[in-house]
């Protein structure tokens, strides 16, 4: 049995978003900013895809900037808001511990550039409490930065009120919306966001594409100069294939959303049901405020790259926030984030499993890893002083 | 490239002297949890000849698979011998391993050592 339960990394391509990107690259191979017939319907083309991506998060066709991906979308949005700001002598900006490093180090970048730089905190159940960023916020705030749902805990944030607070204050809200943007429904204007970064690879997509919305009324500053690309906001010839694959594939992805979420939250909750069955575990993050495919553990006593071998030898394709998957010394940020020590966070899981799992499947993991567990704890050594009473469970 | 050579998988898969030695002659522990690995290592040793070696270690592939090897390469063989054990011998005995995983070569290293400075200093009080 092989499953790939980690499409929180990346997805699969869909079938239609393969065909839409091969047929455009055969057919639609123009450049949109050539004058003759073939440059000008490549043109069309792009256009249609771009009305297609505004209308699923209810945006004008307008506000979508076609980036590289979620990344670029992440630093162009936050330079947008720091140098809008920096015009009007305004210099904090407000963030969360736990935000995606595209984001948490282009913070950094600007705290060396003259920026102060407030992280919220994300308590244990992984989500930011709005009464924390209200009393964040000063005079000089020019960003509220706040990811939709987290990329390892899967933790879904209050988008619509963290929304509302900042447009009360006239501050701009920025969401990384990559782990989100097709598969929960966003609606930018009722959400009341500013700037959105999503990235088709992780809704079935290509890599190497995705999009940064940015409400009309705001000045945006380009990371890229060159060309008239992007109405001179994205110097570059447009990736046509790709923006026109990542159409389909978000179009498809919100397609029986709801269905599929159903389908998904259920085999979340049968596999979190069945991995708390093992003995001095923990579930990361909080059960109900998550996303529909996202499984994070910590299993006290062993480390999560050898579980993660041990699970691939099993077909199971998975990740963790091991610091030695990186080949960083710290584990997750994130877990660390939540509260978790690092004993601990070394020893976690994260299964982000696909629409298309079946409780079969989620047995196959569930009794894999009760295995792996078992087997790597039956040589280690920290587990021998846990049971043998010479060191206290963490995680009871 | 697979992440690691194929001798590394199998001394993770099938770790080799898996285990406690309950009367060992000598035990080292070295690491700590906060960076993700610990070795303990049990040496059996009679006339200064390593009768018998058992290792646990909490970490990574290439911890458990550094741990495994280094059991290997010094059971049955004298003190002095062991005493000249290097973490690049380990590495070399796995096939190489990842530059960012030398280290675990190093606490396996340091474990077998540390074991042998226990056996050292049991043997001077008695």
């Amino acid at each position: 049995m092989q499953i790939y339960a980690d499409n929180a990394a990346t997805t699969k391509m869909s079938e239609a978003a393969i065909r839409t990107m091969t047929e455009y690259m055969q057919t639609w191979y123009g450049n949109p900013s050539s004058l003759y017939r073939i440059g000008q319907r490549a043109k069309e083309k792009l256009e249609e895809a771009r009305a297609e991506i505004a209308g699923v998060i209810n945006a004008e066709p307008r506000e979508i900037i076609f980036t590289s991906g979620g990344s670029e979308a992440d630093n162009q949005a936050l330079l947008t808001a720091a140098l809008n700001g920096k015009k009007k002598g305004k210099t904090h900006i407000i963030s969360s511990a736990f935000e995606h490093h595209a984001i948490l180090h282009t913070l950094k970048k600007l705290e060396k550039n003259g920026f102060e730089v407030t992280l919220l905190p994300v308590h244990e159940n992984g989500i930011v409490r709005t009464d924390e960023l209200e009393a964040a916020i000063r005079e000089d705030t020019c960003l509220v930065t706040i990811m939709t749902a987290n990329n390892e805990i899967g933790t879904i944030q209050p988008v619509s009120e963290i929304g509302a607070i900042c447009r009360k204050h006239g501050i701009v809200f920025h969401t990384d919306a990559v782990q989100a943007v097709g598969h929960l429904p966003i609606d930018v204007k009722a959400q009341n966001i500013d700037m959105l970064s999503a990235s088709a690879h992780k809704f079935h997509g290509p890599k190497g594409v995705g999009f940064l919305y940015v409400r009309k009324g705001i000045l945006i500053q380009n990371l890229i100069e060159g060309g008239a690309q992007e109405r001179g906001k994205r110097a570059g010839t447009e990736n046509l294939p790709g923006i026109a694959a990542m159409a389909e594939a978000l179009k498809e992805s919100v397609a029986d959303m709801e269905k599929k979420n159903a389908h998904m939250a259920e085999i979340r909750d049968y596999l979190i049901r069945g991995l708390s069955g093992i003995p001095h575990s923990a579930l990361n993050g909080d059960a109900e405020q998550r996303l529909p495919g996202n499984v994070n553990f910590s299993f006290e006593g062993i480390e999560g790259e050898s579980i993660l071998i041990l699970l691939d030898m099993r077909g199971i394709s998975a990740s963790s926030g091991s610091a030695c998957t990186s080949g960083a010394l710290d584990p997750s940020h994130v877990l660390l984030a939540i509260g978790r020590i690092h004993d601990v966070a070394h020893g976690s899981l994260r299964l982000s499993i696909g629409e298309d799992i079946t409780k079969e499947e989620a047995d196959h993991i569930i009794g894999s890893v009760r295995e792996v567990v078992e087997h790597l704890r039956s040589f280690s050594p920290v587990w021998r002083d846990l049971t043998e009473g010479k060191k206290e469970f963490i995680l009871k | 490239m697979a992440l690691y050579s194929e001798k590394v998988m199998d001394h993770f898969m099938n770790p080799r002297n898996v285990g406690v030695i309950e009367d060992a002659d000598g035990v080292g522990e070295v690491g700590n949890a906060k960076c993700g690995d610990i070795m303990k290592m049990y040496l059996k040793i009679d006339d200064d000849i390593i009768t018998d070696v058992k290792f646990e270690t909490f970490g990574c592939a290439s911890a458990i698979a550094s741990s495994s090897m280094a059991t290997e390469l010094i059971k049955g063989k004298p003190v002095e011998d062991a005493m000249e054990l290097t973490n690049k011998a380990v590495a070399e005995a796995l096939d190489g391993l990842p530059d960012y995983k030398m280290h675990c070569s190093v606490l396996a290293e340091e474990a077998i050592q540390s074991a042998l400075e226990d056996y050292r200093n049991k043997k001077e009080q008695a």
